[in-house]
């Protein structure tokens, strides 16, 4: 008796410490840092007096793993992310106001106004500043003294370079075709994407016009690469092909020693007079919820944005503080973008501000295809601003709904009652006691994991509103779906439309798998075949690797300047003397669907070839031995009985394969990324963006997801139909 | 044209057909290793996937990845994150072809109430996308408590690639003529046992290939991954891959290098089960 209640004794200990124990537990803090940024934060860890659990998140995991994390009291304590998202992170919840004592800090006697505003909505301190990034110019040190001129003060110097570079060098790289870039060029003109005040898109009118021209006319004079990527960027800068780049602290991380370099203020524009002005992103500590009510984490909080963390964080990463009180650096790349950080302007963090940049990005893209004029293409941008920001629709009354479902569980109860009247019923259900024995853990586990959160996703598309704020509006989004908002039936990016794209995708692809799959698998069962073992373990290949890496890889063979495709077309130029010019892969419709299918046919023919080859291993010998005897031709042979005799197999991977097709987002997202203009995007990848890069109108996407559902299930069961009809026919 | 002249035309099509199929198929993924092992990026159009400089420097980098642990150790993170990734294939292949196993016999050989209406639910999984059905998922593991573990992982995993399976292995069944468990029954076996003893060895081959794809599934995927896993020990590989590209800049060598490691294990294990492959996958012919 008196160990028994010794024991519970113990327990009731434990219990009463168990919290104890727990509040000690390591302060956990997330960023996105790689490489020298990652080691310095690891060092700044190490000087903190207490217990730190630190974790890299890809960056683009980190929003999604907040979201997923956060509201629920798990994930980190603090974590270090750019001040842009802040206004997001507040809506949802997943950030907490600086404590008191913390909030005073931000004073300006250690920080510059920008820097301060950065953290501060509505009044709200909600993080540190730790440090500042902006793009600035660098030039190729070497490169100018081997002309004998002073690095470019404007962009007009810069221009005039073009004609005295070797061939193949540019004057300037930079990412022409993205909005983040281009805002630097727009802000010489006075033009901004959002206006502040207003917090309305501004990339419009004369000063929008104008810049987006005069981009265009720098691509077209060669002096800027056209459809640079920042990867390109860098390229191009590391290996001496360009004469300058406009690029951020990011690109003297991956210098290194290899190009002799010099950082200085964007250019001015002489037509204007302006200098060009970066979009300022200031990088910030946060807390969580949970991290606010921890004191671990507010000391690590202020040790992370303390000088001694500068300091190293200056010393290992180069990265520019954002605090304003300390001595300036020795480091001229530091001084360099200290200047040019207290000239750039700071990217608002409204919501506003997030939808900006789909829209934006894709009127630049369009003028520089050189498809429309700018003004054209900017109107464009403001309607599609204009779309995504409309007003949510209105809350509406869920009686109807709850008559559905009531009159629908009353159906339902009244079959069930009818079928248990029926003596079969029992017998029936009697007799599939024990196939439910070896179906109930298939039927549990698909049920919880699978048909569980479809259930809930559907039920998402009667909903509208921010996550986490979401209210009942019926069918209003279907009806906006399917209504195109408003705007045309047919006009670029509505339902139909895309629907059509997606059709002709599955077709097409479908068609390619299984004409190619089917092929290859006859053309390796003959029986005189050699190396039929090595030719099926090398054409098998595209299936082993994961998909997301050969998209990339096929979407890099496909760039107009330095792809592989072109690197061919070159190829045939020389042995042939032709003269065909390379293709700009993603600013046709046809040209880019053609990429898309290309590297899906890839990717999915190996499945196609496999099952045939396996089909035809169930084709007898015979038959077909007694038909060459008959006197069948080869042709005869293969449409009259070994196509009918594999068609039963084939079937079922077909309908498969054109389902996984119909929803196959990764090539499509990678490769064409819905170039030109969103017109390659299917149903899945709209769906895609709509939850997550348009204002994440979550609901909305969910009602994609239903009508992608409903068209498959549909067509289907159409098919299913005819199939069943046909083998009645035919017996 | 004598029937010599016509077979020796034919394998020459043939051959000639599937040469160019294998150059298709191997041409993109020489360039992933060509760029892994260059140790510059040319900037001039290639036709010829050869590495410029050629180094092992974003091999070294990508597989000596280490971690100081709190105690002041030291341990091998590739290591550690390739062991993961492994483990959490093997076990999601593992769990969904032994529940799927049972699941598509009792679909294969069974009458019950639901059959048809089972199977249709099943096909009707794969038509939703996943971009909606993702966030309802954690809030199911968040309330069963698995979120930040690899065994809610793997359950996520095994559960997903369980249609799929089932659909494979149903066929298999099917394939198989009933007379053998009958047989079997006939001396005495209970019908579970003739399921075990005499089914089973028989579908070796099916259940090869739906072992492969389960696994598949699991080591290729990365979105979840990402997202339920908060540290960076449990990772697995590709969402190590995905760290590579970063928010302004890309170590697109390093990606490179990481594909190749990431891949190997997959094709080796391709390379064991092709054999079996063809007889797994078309298997259903016999009876559709």
């Amino acid at each position: 008796m008196l160990k028994r209640s010794a024991i519970a004794l113990v327990f009731l200990l434990v219990w009463l410490i168990a919290p104890i124990v727990q509040a000690k537990q390591p302060v956990k803090l997330w960023h996105a840092y790689r490489g020298a940024e990652e080691q310095a934060l690891q060092e700044i860890i190490a000087a903190f007096d207490g217990q730190v659990e630190l974790l890299a998140v890809p960056y683009d995991a980190f929003g999604s793993k907040l979201q997923s994390t956060v509201p629920l009291g798990e994930g980190p304590d603090l974590y270090i992310d750019a001040h842009e998202r802040l206004g997001d992170y507040r809506e949802r919840g997943i950030v907490a106001p600086l404590p008191e004592a913390l909030a005073a800090g931000l004073a300006p006697a250690f920080y510059a106004d920008k820097t301060i505003a950065a953290v501060t909505i509505e009044g709200a301190a909600l993080g540190l500043p730790l440090s500042q990034k902006c793009l600035a110019l660098y030039v190729n040190v070497e490169l100018f003294a081997g002309l004998g001129i002073e690095p470019p003060t404007t962009l007009e110097q810069i221009v005039g370079l073009a004609d005295r570079l070797p061939k193949g060098t540019f004057a300037l790289a930079y990412e022409a075709r993205g909005a983040y870039a281009h805002a630097a060029l727009l802000a010489a003109f006075g033009g901004a994407l959002l206006d502040v005040e207003t917090n309305d898109y501004s990339f419009e009118g004369p000063a929008a016009a104008r810049s987006l021209e005069l981009a265009v006319a720098l691509i077209e004079a060669g002096v800027v690469p056209e459809d640079a990527d920042g990867a390109l960027v860098t390229n191009l800068f590391k290996a001496g092909q360009a004469a300058t780049a406009i690029s951020g602290p990011w690109l003297a991380a991956d210098l290194g020693e290899r190009v002799a370099y010099r950082v200085m203020l964007l250019p001015i524009v002489e037509e204007t007079g302006q200098r060009m002005r970066p979009l300022l992103t200031v990088e910030a500590a946060m807390l969580s919820p949970k991290g606010a009510q921890n004191p671990d984490a507010l000391r690590l909080l202020e040790h992370l944005a303390s000088a001694e963390a500068a300091t190293i964080r200056a010393q290992r990463a180069r990265s520019l503080t954002a605090r304003s009180d300390l001595p300036l650096s020795q480091d001229p790349l530091l001084q360099a973008f200290a200047e040019q950080a207290a000239l750039a302007d700071l990217t608002p963090s409204t919501a506003a501000m997030r939808a900006v940049w789909e829209p934006a990005n894709r009127a630049i893209r369009k003028v520089m295809r050189g498809d429309v004029p700018a003004d054209t293409a900017l109107a464009e941008g403001r309607r599609r601003f204009d779309d995504v920001r409309r007003p949510p629709p209105p809350p509406a009354s869920p009686t109807p709904l709850l008559i559905v479902l009531g009159l629908l569980s009353l159906f339902g109860a009244g079959v069930l009652v009818q079928r248990a009247r029926q003596r079969e019923g029992w017998t029936d259900l009697r007799r599939s006691l024990p196939a439910y024995a070896y179906i109930s853990l298939g039927v549990l586990a698909v049920g919880v994991l699978v048909i569980l959160p479809i259930l809930f996703g559907a039920g998402a598309a009667l909903f509208a509103g921010k996550p986490h704020a979401m209210y009942y509006v019926g069918l209003a989004n279907f009806y906006e779906i399917l209504t195109a908002r408003g705007a045309p039936l047919l006009s670029s990016g509505s339902f139909y439309v895309v629907l059509a794209v997606t059709v002709l995708w599955t077709v097409v692809n479908v068609a390619l798998h299984l004409g190619i799959g089917m092929a290859l698998g006859i053309a390796l069962s003959r029986p005189a075949m050699r190396l039929r073992g090595v030719y099926r373990v090398l054409l098998i290949v595209p299936w082993a690797v994961p998909s997301y890496v050969t998209a990339l890889a096929w979407r890099g063979m496909f760039h107009r300047q330095f792809g592989a495709v072109t690197g061919v077309i070159h190829a045939i130029n020389d042995l042939f003397g032709a003269s065909l010019e390379p293709i700009a892969w993603f600013a046709r419709f046809s040209t880019a669907f053609t990429a898309n299918v290309a590297t899906n046919v890839w990717l999915g023919f190996p499945f196609m070839m496999v099952v045939t080859l396996g089909a035809l291993t169930a084709v007898p010998k015979d038959v077909l031995e007694a038909a060459e005897v008959d006197g069948a031709t080869r042709w005869q042979r293969l449409t009259r009985i070994t196509l009918p005799m594999i068609a039963p197999t084939m079937i079922p991977a077909v309908t498969l394969g054109a389902i996984w097709t119909f929803n196959m987002f990764n090539v499509v997202f990678l490769v064409s990324g819905g170039e030109p203009d969103g017109t390659t995007d299917i149903l899945v990848s709209e769906a895609y963006r709509w939850a997550f890069t348009r204002e994440a109108q979550y609901g909305y996407a969910a009602a994609y997801a239903v009508l992608i559902f409903l068209l498959l299930l549909f067509t289907s069961r159409l098919t299913d139909r005819f199939m069943l009809g046909s083998k009645r026919a035919s017996q | 044209m004598t029937p010599r002249q016509r077979d020796l035309l034919e394998s020459i099509g043939s051959h000639g057909l599937v040469l160019l199929a294998v150059g298709f198929s191997l041409y993109p993924i020489l360039w992933v290793v060509s760029l892994a092992f260059s140790g510059a990026t040319t900037l001039a159009p290639q036709v010829l996937p050869i590495p410029s400089e050629p180094t092992l420097e974003p091999m070294r980098e990508v597989i000596g990845a280490t971690r100081i642990e709190a105690d002041g150790g030291e341990i091998w993170l590739f290591g550690r994150q390739l062991a993961n990734s492994v483990i959490v294939s093997l076990a999601t292949a593992l769990v969904g072809v032994a529940i799927a196993i049972p699941t598509a016999y009792a679909f294969a050989r069974f009458d019950f109430v639901g059959k048809r209406g089972g199977m249709r639910v099943l096909l009707a999984t794969q038509m939703f996308p996943a971009v909606a059905s993702a966030v309802p998922l954690f809030m199911i593991l968040e309330a069963l408590d698995l979120l930040n573990t690899r065994s809610g992982l793997v359950l996520c995993y095994a559960s997903t690639s369980i249609p799929f399976a089932v659909f494979q292995l149903r066929s298999a069944f099917e394939a198989i003529p009933e007379d053998l468990e009958e047989a079997a029954m006939v001396d005495g076996a209970t019908r579970f046992q003739a399921f075990v003893r005499v089914v089973l060895p028989v579908a070796r081959p099916a259940i090869a290939v739906t072992f492969l794809f389960a696994f598949m599934t699991a080591y290729n995927e990365f979105i979840l991954a990402a997202t339920l896993l908060n540290d960076e020990r449990a990772f697995t590989l590709p969402v190590v891959l995905q760290r590579f590209i970063g928010e302004y800049d890309a170590r697109w060598d390093l990606f490179a290098a990481g594909a190749i490691v990431v891949s190997l294990p997959v094709m080796l294990l391709f390379y064991q089960v092709q054999r079996h492959m063809v007889a797994g996958l078309g298997a259903g012919g016999v009876k559709g």
